[in-house]
């Protein structure tokens, strides 16, 4: 079982150094003949981020379209997509195996591969495999193999799809180390090559400037999380006297209640920079700037979520300081409304879907604020599949109509139905429509809130967290029968949140429902209803793309009855009324707003009734512009000092002592001029010296 | 006698010849000089002779020979100066330069080509 | 002091008197002829001493070779006859200083160490008979040396000044 685990985990990142060092040499090997692989040189396909040029958009619709049919045929004698492509395969199978295995006989399985001895605690590099992490590896390898495949015809045309493929092929393989790790410093490490991964993707096509900006600004923006997630991870570590996360959790008596807090506290930070919470969201709606396929696979589905799922590990840290929980709850509530505000007025496709991202995961930390653990992992697992088919998706509309812009679309839901089935869908399940996956997952979180509300912040909405009976098959603690020792507390007394947060935490949710349907209904009207407002001729995607997007809204749409077995995970009624309200509510709102505009004059656009108000919103209320003048422009100012200083001092002080010893150079050649007498002068008087002080003393 | 008269009078013979050597520009100036200053160890030389009744007469014979030497000194000496005088016209010391030692030239100021490269690099 | 020292301290303030203006006269010939006085100045005092040959061979050889030939050197050189400002160099006011340290570390030196020392002298040690067979017998072997260094000095006067002996080729 370990076995197959550590395959799952070694087969892509085997694939990726394959990728990297000869995935255009294999190439050349199937094909036999040194030819042109993909048209080099010309059109690379970037997502124009503003110009709804007539040429390009129309160039930018039929050759893809001609070398996608070929290269979709063609992938077998594609180097880089087989590299990448097959492992991929073999590995979600894999996984699915594992998975099955584990919902057959759910006892954690563990293995070692080695113990590093570092002085004080040592480093155990293991893997450990349990419900939880069985369910991340089958999300994310299905995630990634949908990614892969979609993204050989997506990238058919670009001129570094292999070391893009590996690139991803390498993430996959940091992910499922995250999710499979059996040691917090093993977890980091996957953590940290996730991060890299994500910088090299978001900076693939590096030719525009401002892709390498947004490539740099994410790296430092979860650089900035990751420096206290490493501090929080290391006095978990040395508090406890061990970095195995299961032994580290029965551990936690052990540990001063002040460690544990600030631990948690630091952990949170992490995860803030990771899944892009309110402090350190501001890389994700920029990091938009990287290809489709990337943000379906690293920015929606996988990457993000794994600060939720290192919280989720990590329960029993957090249950035991609960104040962290309501730390999180309030970061949770400021970035769901926050972003699905700010998604209201977007104008480019990727960036709604992006804030969209920022607000959902919000909802599962919410969740997890609450106590409602299996509920904020169902909404994660639900979230990664709709989240991934929206993406494609709009890959798929952004590939026909070549421009992200909203004003470039509309009126596509006859020219490319498969891809609207798709994404309405992605949108239902976004929203919150019953029967689709995503109305079971947030209707579960906003029970567990209800719960915690209701009842003065008690978490325990998840049920078999403090029983000793054996977990639920999927979503239990996976480590068998344990039981969590407070210090001083009676553990069969529930941790708690401050009452005032839950009913924050209760409402916000309520809210978001209905910001979201109005944000998901104003981008599915725009995108395939009304007029075609731009120039060209948009046709249904290639069968790679097309495909690929609508395999994937399957287990979107039934997700959610795979809940039903647990109880916390079924529908509740009166949450579940209040959900559809709300739903109704927004949706209806945004629908007789976009009504109202297309009888009447421009746009289209439901989010210009904001008016002057619109801005700020579509800035997401100026957090980028404080952070640009806070931090990035002193930052700045010191690094051109720091330049200066070097230059003018240092390099100064170097160049200074060569001048000095010139200058000294020059006194001492004044007595040199040649003249005889000069010199006998200073003979003679130096021996008159020399005379008079053996003279004198001697 | 007394010693004292004759050594006074050769040091202060030979200061006179020091400051000759050393202030005249004219090379034969300069010659004459040294043959002060020579003068002034010949004359040291014989007081003490005497003064030590010396059997093998050493001071004396010294002198004799530093005479001859002097004399050889005085005709190659000219010599050179005539040479240099053919060369160059003038017999003046200080007007014989070449040791000088001079910047080297073309170099210029090594530290300002060394900022302006720093400059061009940043 | 004795009519000998008076006799020596006159005749040194002579020479004295005539190094001085020697160095220090503005026209080049005088300056040959004050070297004379110098030269005759001491002449007297090695007779005073009673070396009188030592005194003669500084007459003959100084006065009659040396000086002879240093005003053959003036009048070759086409140096300048008359009053001319410019015989004393930039050099000559650390020169001042230099000499007159010279002379005030001397003079003291001497004076500490030979203060008051009195001998008696006897005459006879400077004869021409008793320096001759002091030269052939004890000091037959520098006298040689000496003779081949007026051998050489000799030929390299002669290499010194021929003029068809030009620079090499390639210079």
């Amino acid at each position: 079982m370990t076995v197959l685990a550590a395959l799952l985990v070694l087969l892509p990142f085997a694939a990726a150094l394959a990728g990297m060092l000869g995935g255009p040499a294999l190439t050349r090997a199937l094909r036999g003949a040194p030819a042109a692989d993909a048209p080099a040189g010309g059109t690379v396909v970037t997502d124009a981020e503003a110009d709804a040029d007539a040429d390009s958009a129309h160039e930018g619709a039929t050759p893809p379209a001609a070398a996608a049919a070929a290269s979709g045929f063609a992938v077998l004698r594609n180097g880089p997509a087989l590299i990448a492509c097959v492992p991929a395969a073999v590995s979600f199978v894999l996984a699915v195996i594992v998975g099955l295995t584990l919902w057959q006989s759910p006892r954690p399985r563990a293995g070692t591969l080695t113990l590093i001895q570092t002085g004080s605690v040592p480093i155990r590099v293991g893997l450990h495999v349990d419900g939880l992490s069985a369910l991340m590896a089958v999300l994310v390898c299905a995630v990634a193999l949908a990614v892969q495949v979609y993204s050989v015809s997506y990238m058919a045309k670009d001129a570094r799809y292999s070391s893009y493929a590996a690139f991803i092929s390498l993430f996959t393989a940091a992910m499922l180390l995250v999710v499979f790790s059996r040691d917090l410093l093993v977890l980091y490490a996957g953590w940290e090559i996730m991060g890299v991964c994500s910088y090299f993707l978001i900076g693939h096509h590096w030719e525009d400037r401002s892709n390498s900006r947004a490539a740099v600004k994410a790296f430092l923006v979860t650089r900035l999380g990751d420096v206290g997630f490493l501090i929080g991870v290391i006095m978990l570590g040395v508090g406890a006297g061990t970095f195995e996360i299961p032994r580290l959790l029965t551990r936690l008596g052990d540990v001063p209640h002040a460690t544990l807090l600030t631990a948690a506290l630091l952990l949170l930070a992490g995860v803030a920079g990771k899944s892009a919470q309110f402090p350190l969201h501001t890389w994700l709606p920029d990091a938009m700037a990287g290809p489709t396929p990337i943000s379906a696979l690293i920015h929606a589905a996988t990457m993000v979520a794994a600060g939720i799922y290192v919280v989720a590990r990590l329960y029993p840290v957090y249950a035991a300081a609960p104040a962290a929980l309501a730390v999180l709850g309030v970061v949770a509530v400021v970035s769901m409304v926050g972003a699905a505000l700010a998604a209201l007025a977007q104008d480019d496709l990727k960036r709604v879907l992006a804030y969209s991202t920022i607000s959902q995961l919000a909802v599962m930390a919410a969740g997890l604020a609450v106590g409602a653990r299996s509920a904020a992992v169902f909404h994660l697992v639900a979230h990664g599949a709709f989240k991934a088919v929206l993406f494609l998706a709009a890959g798929s509309v952004i590939f026909a109509t070549g421009t992200n812009l909203l004003a470039g679309h509309g009126g596509l839901r006859a020219r490319m139905p498969v891809t609207f089935a798709a994404m309405t869908v992605g949108f239902a399940a976004l929203a919150g429509v019953p029967p689709v996956s995503g109305w079971f997952s947030k209707d579960a979180v906003i029970e567990g809130a209800q719960h915690a509300a209701l009842h003065g912040g008690e978490l325990t909405a998840a049920a078999g967290f403090y029983d000793s009976t054996p977990p639920q098959p999927l979503f239990g603690p996976g480590s068998g029968a344990f039981v969590p020792v407070l210090s001083g507390t009676v553990h069969s007394a529930p941790p708690t949140i401050p009452s005032g947060i839950a009913w924050l935490i209760y409402l916000g949710l309520l809210l978001t429902v209905a910001l979201t349907a109005a944000y998901a209904m104003r981008a599915w009207l725009m995108t395939f209803f009304g007029e075609y407002r731009g120039t060209g001729e948009p046709r249904e995607s290639p069968r790679a793309m097309s495909w690929t997007v609508a395999v994937l809204a399957v287990p979107a749409a039934v997700l959610g009855f795979f809940g039903l077995g647990a109880d916390e995970l079924r529908p509740h009624v009166a949450s579940a009324l209040l959900g559809v309200a709300l739903l109704a509510l927004g949706g209806a709102a945004a629908f007789l707003l976009w009504r109202r505009d297309t009888s009447g004059s421009t746009g289209a656009d439901p989010s210009l009734v904001l008016g002057r108000a619109r801005p700020a919103f579509a800035a997401a209320f100026g957090v980028d512009a404080l952070y640009a003048a806070a931090i990035v422009r002193p930052v700045r100012r010191l690094a051109r000092g720091v330049a200066v200083v070097d230059r003018q001092d240092v390099d100064g002080a170097v160049v200074g002592t060569a001048r000095l010893v010139q200058r000294l150079a020059g006194a001492l050649r004044l007595p040199r001029d040649g003249d005889p007498q000069t010199y006998l002068t200073g003979v003679l008087g130096g021996v008159v010296v020399i005379v008079a002080v053996v003279v004198i003393f001697l | 006698m007394h010693i004292v008269y004759p050594a006074v009078i050769s040091a202060l013979l030979f200061a006179v010849g020091v400051y000759g050597v050393l202030a005249r520009r004219n090379a034969i100036l300069v010659l004459m000089a040294v043959e002060l200053m020579l003068n002034a160890v010949n004359l040291n030389l014989v007081a003490f002779d005497v003064w030590w009744r010396d059997r093998l007469h050493g001071g004396q014979v010294l002198t004799l020979f530093t005479i001859v030497i002097a004399a050889a000194e005085v005709g190659l000496g000219l010599a050179i100066i005539l040479l240099v005088y053919r060369n160059r016209k003038v017999v003046d010391v200080d007007a014989l330069r070449t040791l000088r030692e001079d910047a080297v030239p073309g170099e210029g100021d090594p530290a300002a080509e060394a900022a302006e490269a720093v400059e061009a690099g940043l | 002091m004795t009519g000998q020292d008076v006799a020596l301290v006159l005749l040194g303030v002579v020479a004295l008197g005539g190094g001085v203006l020697c160095v220090t006269t503005r026209q080049i010939v005088h300056a040959a002829l004050w070297l004379v006085v110098a030269f005759g100045g001491l002449a007297g005092s090695y007779l005073v001493l009673t070396a009188e040959f030592v005194a003669w061979v500084q007459v003959l050889i100084y006065v009659g070779a040396v000086v002879v030939l240093l005003l053959f050197g003036i009048m070759l050189t086409r140096a300048p006859i008359g009053r001319n400002d410019g015989l004393d160099s930039e050099n000559r006011w650390v020169a001042l200083v230099v000499a007159v340290a010279t002379a005030a570390l001397l003079v003291t030196t001497v004076v500490l160490g030979f203060g008051g020392a009195h001998k008696d002298v006897k005459p006879g040690g400077g004869s021409a008979d008793a320096l001759g067979s002091s030269v052939f017998r004890t000091w037959v072997l520098p006298f040689e040396v000496a003779s081949v260094l007026l051998l050489a000095a000799l030929v390299g006067a002669i290499v010194l000044s021929r003029t068809d002996i030009g620079a090499k080729d390639g210079d």
